[in-house]
């Protein structure tokens, strides 16, 4: 295992569309929008965005594919790597207040909980697509190539995997990430996921 | 001689990193090091020794993760015992003959706690209080919590240790590089927390080099009456050649300490990437030891982000989480109608108050329970500080031990009794405690009177080891209609005590008026009159106009406002101040003229406002059936069909809530018998916290005219069975998100069918589906929440 890396974005671009989505509510309206710009005013300074990550080799035998920290059958994920010697293996996340403020919205005006929740949403996938990006430039440089990232509970990767993952990269003294006993991540917008790196371009 | 002796007339110094040390011996990443107390001891000593060698007075043991969580209890005492005999050995076999100690390290637990995380406060104070149970078995000589980064955890840690032994606890905290710890809380914050709660030493440890520290650490000691602790990492990690390196050298570690030593702290030692050459840099400085510390009179109350300080510029404390002579906030109370008075808390805070009062004192409720769920919900979603006022000694040990922070209690009196029932509290939880100036034999009617009684309470505090930084004075604001003298005593005395006896002072300021014409015109007044003799703070009403204006303008002309800048911003609010939640939905267009409209239009204000102009004319009820219901089921139906997205509903239905409220004021006012409604107990099932579904159907169901009782999210299968017997329940709603967690429901449901056969029990959430519903025993799948409602009207 290389050595954990902890890393600070800037807040990425907000793409309005996606929130809507997470809404359920595609094209959206006047009033929409309105609580979306609200919603996105209200957490303004109150998201952090934050990534550790490790590198770690990877290799299949007899099915069993060894990830560096642990040992899956996944057959998903085995497909995913095909033809990667080693992983990258990261945790995001925006941060607690995010989760504070749902909850106080909860209370005072259910919409605004709803958008904040979407907009947690697309925030934490945004910023997984801005450490992606930025991994996918450094790796590039020295030839490899990245593959696109993959989070236990898809396909057939248990959940349970995160168990590891979180243990791995010490989440929660690195970036305050913590696990309850229903394998769900505190602070709520937060990911994990694995990244093939290919050996050759 | 102890510890703390020893560090009254020295610095102290602590180790440096461990963790690093053990990689480099081959400890791999998720291997447990604390198991290595066992399988290696031998490195485990050598790394110990070569602190006390290096001139560590203070080594902590290898225990940061031992705890419950991470393994059984039998491994749990094997590894500490290991753990306490390996530094006991590194102590003996020392070439170092200073002062030797050994610390029981305690890390953070690994989990979020409660409502964030599913770690209950309780469960976390008994985590900590067993390993601390088993490291004073073995015999340390202090316990040392370290590298907490959660406010609430860190109270969990000390709680633990102060309930489990004797011995000093010291406690630093990991702040990021935002100066705050990661959920929050800032330093000043902990300052008033840990030392309100008698720790012997606080400060940081962790996470940045000195540098990066200093000004953190320069604000605890601005605060702090305690020796402050100070245990970097060796400056910032970087890679070179796959290899993270700490970016500082010894000799800088060494001399950016001292500067900060310097500077008063007094405890020193090293983490991440420090070894013992970084201590052994440190102590060969040989550092000057400053004066001792300096006691502090900084009088603060704090929340799970900042502190708050009562000083030259006043403060306001809200007062209306109060049930007195408020039919509508006892109603509240008694349908355990949470959203009610947390919605209550959010709107003062908009209104600009530093403190929430807590009151929900009634005799017909379990006042305890009550409180400590209000403080609990509070906290989770506002972050001022609390004031808990309550005449039980019951609720209030219970609320003040959840409490993130350091709160304002209310109240303690010159009354032996009371005295002995609150000091303990104070000295254990710590916070400000609010002092009345009466005593057994009433209020006395002169200001001497009342100096007098406060003397008293100053000198048995002082008994207490309370420090009068951490009371606060209440003269008493008597009728003034009553008697012609009242304000002039009042304020005499808290002139004198602000003087005289240096002490801050809180008044109640309402009553003066009370039985006069035009309330507010006197209150705001002799408010004015109590800021000009001193007055530190007002519990008040932050909705008067009157009083804000007073404060406001009190503030700028005593230069307590920079540029004037909150003078500016109240002026541009004065005329159209609105509670949290208004604001919203200023375009208004030609149809939202009706109240019909307005809710279809989600337009909260306004229907607010329609409703209000609509009591005038029609009976309330009338109002919810002609106008309310139909506008509903516009949207309900729009919403079925799949023409009116989710959020759409939501704004309509919060709508409708906000034009229902003036009504059900005017129902109760009118004190209208009830008619028979049918009565619906919601609840998100033990183990899950997710309620934002449920709290759509709870808000519907409302809007539809139902009673709710709402018990918010992982409840009990006993206390869901209990409120659905007490109300008569005519329907269950329960809710799980999570496949963990539908076993739960199923234990509920069985509960009901035994206990309360004649509700109905309907059951939604993300994971269940109709014929899952039905194998696990309920009457209803509700597929969302308009359906919910429709399958509680067929009921009818």
């Amino acid at each position: 295992m290389s050595i954990i890396k902890i890393k600070e974005y800037p807040a990425p671009e907000v793409n309005r569309s996606e929130i809507l989505r997470y809404m359920q509510a595609k094209g959206g309206d006047s009033a929409l929008d309105a609580l979306i710009e609200r919603g996105l005013k209200l957490i303004e300074d109150k998201l952090c965005f934050r990534v550790c990550y490790a590198e770690f080799p990877v290799s299949l035998r007899d099915g069993a594919l060894n990830l560096g920290f642990t040992v899956t059958d996944s057959r998903d994920l085995s497909k995913c790597l095909n033809g990667c010697d080693r992983i990258l293996l990261f945790a995001a996340t925006v941060g607690i207040e995010l989760d504070r403020q749902i909850l106080r919205y909860s209370r005072l005006e259910p919409s605004m909980a709803l958008c904040l929740q979407a907009i947690g949403s697309e925030r934490a996938e945004a910023l997984c697509d801005a450490f992606c990006d930025d991994m996918e430039m450094q790796y590039n440089e020295q030839g490899f190539s990245l593959r696109p990232r993959f989070s236990a509970g898809y396909g057939d990767l248990p959940l349970s995997l995160q168990e590891d993952i979180i243990k791995t990269l010490n989440t929660p003294k690195n970036i305050g990430v913590s696990l309850n006993e229903s394998l769900l991540m505190s602070p709520s917008k937060s990911v994990t996921a694995i990244i093939g790196i290919k050996g050759e371009k | 001689m102890k510890i703390l002796d020893y560090l009254k007339e020295n610095i102290l110094y602590l180790d440096g990193g461990m963790g690093t040390l053990l990689q480099a011996e081959g400890l791999t990443a998720g291997e447990h090091p604390e198991r290595w107390n066992i399988t290696h001891p031998e490195v485990i000593q050598r790394i110990h020794r070569d602190y006390y060698d290096a001139g560590s007075n203070v080594v902590s043991t290898n225990t940061f993760g031992a705890n419950l969580l991470k393994f059984s209890r039998d491994e749990l005492e094997n590894i500490i015992k290991a753990a306490v005999e390996n530094a006991k050995l590194a102590k003996e076999s020392s070439r170092n003959h200073g002062e030797k100690y050994i610390a029981l390290d305690i890390g953070p637990s690994g989990k979020m706690l409660k409502p964030y995380g599913d770690l209950d406060f309780e469960d976390a104070v008994s985590l900590f209080a067993e390993t601390v149970k088993i490291g004073v078995k073995y015999g340390v000589d202090l316990i040392y919590i370290e590298t907490m980064s959660d406010s609430y955890e860190t109270k969990a840690a000390l709680l633990a240790a102060k309930e489990s032994c004797d011995l000093p606890v010291f406690v630093s905290n990991a702040y990021g590089s935002d100066g705050r710890l990661m959920t929050g809380a800032s330093p000043a914050a902990m300052v008033a927390m840990l030392e309100g709660m008698g720790a012997d030493a606080i400060g940081v440890n962790c996470s940045l080099g000195p540098k990066q520290l200093a000004p953190i650490v320069e604000e605890i000691l601005k605060y702090s009456s305690l020796p402050v602790i100070l245990k970097p990492n060796a400056g910032l990690p970087e890679v070179i050649n796959g290899k993270t390196v700490y970016n500082i050298t010894p000799d800088e570690f060494a001399n950016e300490v001292k500067s900060l030593i310097g500077k008063g702290v007094r405890i020193a030692g090293g983490c991440c990437g420090t070894t013992p050459e970084y201590i052994a840099a440190v102590t060969n400085l040989k550092c000057e030891t400053p004066l001792l510390t300096v006691k502090k009179s900084h009088t603060i109350v704090s929340s799970y982000t900042h502190a708050v300080e009562i000083a030259d510029s006043p403060i306001l404390i809200g007062e209306r989480i109060n049930p007195t002579g408020k039919a509508r906030f006892k109603q509240a109370l008694r349908d355990n109608d949470l959203d009610y008075i947390l919605k209550e808390g959010l709107d003062q805070e908009a209104r600009g108050v530093h403190i929430l009062d807590v009151n929900v004192g009634l005799p017909d409720i379990d006042e305890s329970e009550m409180m400590t769920r209000v403080i609990c919900e509070l906290q989770a979603i506002c972050d001022l500080p609390l004031q808990i006022d309550t005449s039980s000694t019951e609720a209030m040990e219970s609320a003040l031990r959840r409490y993130n922070g350091k709160a304002m209690i209310n109240s303690v009196n010159g009354k032996e009794e009371s005295m002995r029932k609150i000091f303990p509290l104070v000295r254990k939880y710590g916070g400000v405690v609010v002092a009345l100036t009466l005593d057994e034999n009433g209020i006395p009617e002169t200001a001497d009177g009342r100096v007098e009684i406060a003397k008293k309470i100053l000198s048995t505090a002082a008994e207490y080891g309370i420090d009068k930084k951490d009371i606060v004075f209440d003269t008493l604001t008597m009728t003034v209609s009553a008697d012609k003298n009242a304000a002039k005593v009042t304020l005499d005395s808290l002139e004198f005590i602000t003087k005289e006896l240096g002490c801050k002072t809180v008044l109640g300021v309402s009553n003066i008026s009370f039985g006069l014409p035009a309330r507010d015109i006197m209150n705001s007044v002799f408010f004015t009159c109590a800021l000009e003799r001193g007055l530190s703070a007002a519990i008040m009403n932050p909705y008067s106009d009157e009083m804000m204006k007073v404060y406001y303008s009190f503030r700028a002309l005593h230069s307590h406002d920079e540029n004037f800048a909150d003078y500016i911003d109240f002026s541009s609010r004065v005329s159209t101040l609105t509670t949290a939640s208004g604001a919203v939905n200023a375009a208004v267009s030609s149809d939202d003229t009706t109240l019909r409209g307005a809710i279809i239009k989600g337009l909260r204000e306004k229907a607010r406002e329609l409703s209000v102009d609509m009591l005038k004319d029609n009976a309330p009820l009338e109002i919810v059936k002609e106008h309310i219901i139909p506008a509903l089921d516009v949207v309900g139906k729009g919403f079925e069909a799949k023409e009116i997205y989710l959020p759409s509903l939501l704004m309509s239905a919060e709508a409708a809530k906000s034009a229902f409220e003036p009504i059900s004021e005017a129902i109760l006012k009118a004190k209208v018998a009830d008619e028979v409604k049918t009565t619906v107990v919601m609840a998100t099932v033990k183990g899950d916290i997710h309620d934002i579904g449920k709290n759509i159907v709870c808000l519907l169901l409302e809007n539809y005219g139902f009673r709710v009782i709402d018990l918010g999210r992982d409840v009990e299968p006993q206390r869901i069975v209990d409120a659905a017997l007490e109300s008569n329940a005519d329907v269950v709603g329960l809710s799980a998100l999570m496949t963990t967690t539908v076993p739960a429901m199923e234990e509920t449901i069985k509960l009901l069918r035994e206990k309360a056969p004649k509700c109905k029990i309907m059951v939604g959430g993300a994971v269940l589906t109709e014929s899952y519903s039905r194998r696990i025993g309920a009457d209803h799948y509700a597929p969302d929440a308009m359906d919910g409602v429709r399958f509680v009207e067929g009921l009818k």
